[in-house]
């Protein structure tokens, strides 16, 4: 067994704690967190279902940055949905036997990869363009971009220019589930790809990636608008009342 | 500032400025003192420990608003806001664009909360409080009206007035509170209303106005003040009762109570339907001023409520008043409470029961200015969106000729008027004229292109910055008309059935 393969199964053991701990405990401090208020923005549903399928969306369709920014749209859309693409065609890397499904879907991915690459440089070159993106952009802000595009060129690396053992890969993972440290492909490309992916993992619940979780737990789009019709009291509030 | 203030070049329509930095760092309203501070039960002067105590307030907020909480750590700067905000429409101060005004609550945020920022500082934005921060605090978070253009755009519902709600909050706390919003509260929980018009002045002004009504029309039209076991009871902004042209919709309100042979009073106790407790983001202030109207309802007896025209007004009524002092189960449950003026208006000209000859605003061509707070807070009626054709409706059942401004500046993505969220104060006329610049473009477009003479508005707030701030822009205060005033002019009295 390398020390090379023991890092980097310490190093995603690690990530995936990170992100599952992390994001589970903001999610639940999202969730407990009260909205004394109802404050919808209307328009709005107003039934609860209504509410969720507007949060749903905003989710998967970016609804109201569509009617706000129709470049930016076209780019955050290329990049999400691409990215999409590519997960679904990682699956491949995490399930045995692979379905049927995740098999038709491997072209797919490798497009979505440069959907997802072409949308992040874009995003990209915005942070430096208009003046006022370029106002409100932080030097983390910048490196969150750079780290997502390391990853895509990195697995384009893999694919296109240094071919990568991946059912060795595979085996490595594989045995990660059953703590069973099998050896990694020394191929740079692939280190580097793994270690960024780590590396995300582990910003993820400390960083603006929480949107990813925060989307569904914004009051102005998950609210019903019936203030009138049903009286809402936040616990707190309910202490209040004389 | 001996500055005389002038109004930008108008665009053509809302136009996207270069970056002016800092160039309204130096605008700031006036700090409230102790007798406007202490009444409210806030420090009546910057506490000498305020670093601490801010930060120790902002992690009682963050634990009592989810939106606070969510938000401050979801936005990944995107940028979709940067060119939705009114204020930085007019002054080009990149401190004015939501996502940069929400930052400077976010970076104290980050530096004091969140491990991130506690590692990493200024690569993830974290700041740690100066006393130049807190002054850009106190100055950009009262150049935010809280109207929730940035929120409606944002991909993630994120509202900027929540924070600057927040902000004004913590600055309350540690005692460096705003004296407009301040000074008025205070006048409400003393007298009643935002004003100070005390009983006998009320009684002495709706006299008055019986007396005028009665001249003009020849119709005895009453505007009853504490009549017990009335069935409405009306809850208007004080401004009706005297500024114009507010209070000729006070008029407009009463023929139409009168037509539809309503009883129906007002309350000098409850003489006030504003609610600045919303703008200072302080929800035991607004609940406070809310238990006003609840009282009233009982002590008059009433078994409906109704708003006048007012857009803060109308969201604390609409989205808030059940949760702040319900539950109102001693009221007629067959009508939601509240209900809008509008609601009964539209209705009753449905119905028949008011009937309206628009050529006695043959005169006009009318457009609308839809409040903030309105469009994207509330309803009016049960169909989402009735905030919009509800006033419609009645203008064009009141005005043979109605015409809608661009539809990027009506409806839900109106502009604020410049002068909402507790900014309509004469030290900060600068920005009150520059923010109402993308409003005034999409009106002057009607003007050209529709000959559109008149403006109505349905808020208070609305009535009063846009009579002040049309001038300097070269047209007529005149040209802002009530809602109510054009359904006033046009009312046929008597004759009912």
């Amino acid at each position: 067994m390398s020390g090379l393969s023991m890092f980097y199964a310490a190093l995603l053991y690690v990530a995936a704690g990170v992100l599952v701990a992390g994001l589970a405990v903001k999610i639940r401090q999202y969730w407990t967190t009260p909205a004394p208020l109802k404050i919808a923005v209307t328009p709005a549903p107003t039934t609860q279902a209504g509410a969720w399928l507007r949060v749903g969306r905003e989710a998967v369709l970016f609804e109201s940055l569509f009617y706000s920014n129709r470049w930016l749209w076209i780019f955050a859309a290329a990049f999400h949905a691409g990215l999409a693409l590519v997960l679904v065609r990682h699956m491949r890397y995490f399930v045995n036997p692979v379905p049927e499904i995740i098999v038709l879907a491997q072209p797919f991915g490798v497009y979505g990869g440069m959907a997802m690459v072409g949308g992040l440089l874009v995003l990209l070159a915005r942070r430096f363009v208009i003046d006022r993106v370029r106002y409100i952009t932080r030097p983390s802000d910048i490196l969150m971009l750079l780290l997502l595009i390391g990853i895509g060129v990195s697995g384009y690396g893999m694919k296109f220019a240094n071919p990568t053992d991946i059912v060795a890969v595979k085996a490595f993972i594989m045995g990660l589930y059953v703590f069973d440290i099998r050896e990694l492909p020394v191929e740079p490309p692939l280190l580097a790809h793994l270690f960024m992916v780590a590396l995300l993992m582990i910003v993820f619940p400390f960083s603006k990636l929480l949107h990813a979780p925060g989307v569904f737990f914004s009051p102005s789009r998950n609210q019903a608008d019936d203030p009138r019709e049903r009286r809402h009291l936040a616990p707190w509030a309910a202490k209040l009342e004389g | 500032m001996a500055l005389k203030p002038v109004a930008p070049a108008l665009d053509d329509l809302p136009t996207v400025p270069a970056l002016n930095p800092g160039v309204m760092g130096g605008l700031k309203s006036y700090v409230a003192v102790r007798a406007h501070q202490e009444p409210l039960g806030f420090p009546g002067e910057l506490v000498e420990n305020w670093e601490q105590a801010a930060v120790a307030k902002m992690g009682e907020l963050l634990g009592k608003y989810k939106s606070l909480r969510v938000y401050l750590d979801i936005c990944v700067k995107c940028g979709a806001c940067t060119d939705k905000c009114h204020y930085f429409l007019g002054t080009g101060d990149p401190k004015n664009m939501p996502v940069a005004r929400q930052d400077l609550m976010r970076d104290i945020y980050r530096y004091y909360f969140t491990p991130a920022g506690k590692a990493l500082g200024g690569l993830v934005g974290a700041k740690p409080w100066t006393r130049e921060r807190l002054d850009d605090w106190y100055n950009y978070f009262h150049q935010c009206s809280q109207c929730r253009r940035c929120s409606l755009f944002c991909p993630y519902g994120i509202d900027t007035a929540e924070i600057s709600m927040a902000a004004r909050e913590i600055m309350d706390s540690i005692g460096l509170g705003q004296k407009y919003c301040n000074e008025i509260i205070g006048k409400v929980h003393k007298i009643g209303n935002n004003l100070g018009l005390p009983e006998p002045a009320l009684i002495d002004t709706l006299e008055g106005l019986e007396e005028d009504v009665k001249d003009a029309t020849g119709h005895d039209i009453k505007f009853p003040l504490n009549v017990v076991g009335a069935d409405v009871l009306l809850v208007t902004p004080s401004a009706d009762f005297f500024a114009e042209p507010h209070v000729d919709g006070l008029i407009g309100y009463a023929k139409v109570f009168h037509q539809m042979g309503l009883s129906w009073t007002m309350s000098s106790y409850a003489s006030e339907a504003g609610n600045f407790g919303m703008f200072i983001g302080n929800y035991e202030q607004m609940k406070k001023i809310s238990m006003r109207i609840r009282q009233a309802a009982l002590d008059l007896k009433v078994k409906r409520i109704v708003f006048g025209e007012c857009g803060h007004a109308w969201r604390v009524a609409y989205a808030f008043l059940n949760t702040l002092a319900g539950p109102f189960d001693f009221l007629d449950p067959k009508y939601p409470v509240p209900q809008h003026i509008m609601e009964l208006t539209r209705g009753a000209i449905m119905s028949g029961a008011v009937r309206l000859d628009p050529s006695a605003n043959a005169d006009k061509i009318v457009t609308v200015h839809d409040s903030c707070n309105i469009a994207r807070a509330t309803r009016m009626g049960p169909e989402p969106g009735s905030q919009f054709f509800y006033p419609r409706d009645v203008l064009k059942a009141a005005c043979p000729k109605f015409v809608d401004m661009h539809p990027d500046t009506t409806h839900a993505r109106t502009f604020c008027c410049g002068g909402g969220g507790g900014l309509l104060t004469d030290e900060l006329i600068d920005l009150r004229i520059k923010g109402a610049k993308p409003r005034v473009e999409a009106l002057k477009q009607a003007v050209d292109q529709h000959g559109v003479t008149h403006m109505a508005a349905m808020c208070a707030i609305c009535k009063s910055q846009f009579t002040k701030v049309l001038p300097y822009y070269g047209y007529d205060m005149g040209m802002v008309q009530s809602v109510h005033q054009l359904v006033s002019n046009a009312i046929l009295l008597g004759g009912n059935s």
